[in-house]
């Protein structure tokens, strides 16, 4: 848990231009990459209103995994912003979310799924894509299955919890070119499912796309 | 992944008709739920006749338990010593990659408030458990249990018993581990998310002789741990016991809580349904 201070000298800026890895996913569509310790993950909203559901696993260890129950209990708080320390189910930090340009961010709604459409939506709509699609197909190319997927982040995804426990995916609150930075605390898998979502408001009814950035501090 | 898959949403009346039809079915859900659920199950109310007991076991403080369960079956927890959180997981005994999820359970019911009347869906869109009695309505499924940092913060040891490890244990007894575990639920945790976020406990809500029955909607492995809620407010680890009954329970009715209160209710037990006579 003393990671943090390893890297409390961050560069304030990230230059786009000098970003080691730079990949717009498209809407719709999955993504994986490896950002290892110290790097930077920059996720971009580039249209605003799009959901971008994330998971990370530790690269040495995949059974080590970002849990959002270890996250909210050690931040005292249902939801990921800046400052936010991004645990794993065995207790380590993962990374940390170091800047935030939309303010807010759900970890208590998960991913949607073909399964849980029908509950939520109507039977009708088990044939669309989701989410966990996205993530058992990327995540299969580093040996995970379905057994590997848990409730993730929700980046640009309202969920407020109220006092009296309601909860309901409201509008987005991301505008175009919002994003967020994540100081990875060891190397790390992060698997992204650009949400297709269009039976609620978190895509704006409208998927669109992500631009995912990594960042080397060392030569930024 | 075709554009034939996914064909482009890009009319504005599309996007109109999608929330439309949205709002229409939070609405549905908002109204729906309050008007059906009633109010906690009295305390002395609902008591199991010894004809209707399977196996009935206490789970020291600290300690956990793992039970397979038939669907049709109740588990009855009684917190017998009024001790702060009991947390549960669970597995679909026929293939235990359909496991307990948070998610899903808070996100389908539109609330994270669940109590008598409420399920608890796992990740395939099936019902797990209805909760058929319960006197607290105060359980906890953002936060959790506890862990050894917890245990740390809270009581400055990590050495001591843990739902983080309980539950890692109890898996492993099904031949279960790590990649097999999630989020849990924790009964007689009155977590309360405050207007600004802010997580907090209400005290008082919860009593020696509180009770939960759930029904089990699947075959299921479930893990049971008896380790206080890390937000509970005892200073020094010294959990008491908890009652766990196996129990049979008359089949439901046609017009059962649980399997009518919502839509989405309705709709989980269609696909359980479905999957039984698969």
């Amino acid at each position: 848990m003393n990671q943090r201070a390893n890297f409390s000298a961050l560069p304030v800026a990230l230059d786009p231009a000098k970003a080691v890895y730079d990949f717009t996913i498209p809407a719709n569509q999955p993504w994986t990459g490896i950002v290892r310790r110290g790097q930077v993950l920059r996720i971009v909203d580039v249209e605003g209103q799009q959901a971008v559901d994330t998971l990370f696993y530790a690269l040495a260890d995949t059974s080590e995994r970002y849990s959002a129950q270890d996250t909210i209990l050690e931040q005292g708080a249902p939801y990921v912003t800046t400052g936010t320390r991004l645990i794993s189910n065995i207790g380590n930090v993962l990374a940390t979310v170091i800047a935030d340009t939309c303010g807010r961010h759900d970890t208590s709604a998960g991913a949607c799924s073909c399964e849980a459409n029908t509950v939520r939506f109507g039977h009708h709509t088990k044939y669309m894509h989701a989410c966990r699609e996205n993530f058992i197909v990327a995540m299969s190319r580093h040996g995970m299955t379905k057994r590997d997927i848990v409730p993730n982040i929700n980046f640009f995804m309202n969920v407020p919890i109220e006092p009296d426990g309601k909860l309901a995916i409201v509008d987005g609150v991301s505008r175009p070119g919002d994003h967020v930075d994540i100081l990875a605390a060891m190397d790390v898998i992060c698997a992204i499912s650009n949400c297709p979502q269009v039976n609620n408001p978190c895509n704006g009814f409208n998927p669109t796309p992500v631009r995912v950035m990594i960042f080397d501090p060392a030569i930024a | 992944m075709s554009e034939a898959a996914h064909p482009a949403i890009d009319t504005a009346a599309t996007i109109e008709a999608l929330r439309k039809r949205y709002e229409e079915l939070k609405a549905a859900g908002d109204s729906a739920a309050p008007r059906a659920l009633p109010p906690p199950t009295e305390a002395g109310a609902a008591p199991l006749a010894d004809k209707d007991i399977i196996h009935r076991e206490t789970i020291p403080g600290g300690w956990y338990a793992t039970f397979t369960i038939a669907a049709g079956h109740g588990l009855r927890l009684v917190n017998t010593s009024g001790t702060g959180g009991v947390s549960l997981f669970a597995w679909n005994a026929r293939d235990t990659s359909e496991r307990y999820n948070s998610a899903d359970t808070v996100k389908i019911q539109w609330t994270a408030e669940l109590r008598k009347g409420r399920v608890l869906f796992s990740d395939m869109g099936r019902v797990l458990f209805s909760i058929v009695e319960d006197t607290t309505g105060a359980h906890d499924t953002i936060v959790g249990g506890s862990t050894p940092a917890s245990n740390l913060r809270k009581y400055g040891r990590a050495d001591l018993r843990s739902t983080r490890e309980n539950m890692l244990l109890a898996a492993a007894k099904h031949g279960l581990g790590l990649r097999d575990l999630a989020p849990v639920i924790s009964f007689f945790a009155p977590v309360a998310v405050g207007e600004d976020g802010a997580l907090g406990w209400r005290d008082g809500v919860v009593k020696a002789g509180d009770f939960v029955d759930l029904r089990a909607e699947l075959d299921l492995i479930v893990a049971v741990s008896n380790c206080p809620h890390p937000l509970a407010p005892d200073t020094a680890f010294d959990p008491g016991p908890v009652e766990a009954i196996l129990h049979r329970l008359p089949m439901p009715a046609a017009d059962d809580l649980c399997r009518t209160a919502t839509a989405e209710a309705r709709r989980g037990f269609e696909n359980n349904a479905a999957y039984a006579l698969a």
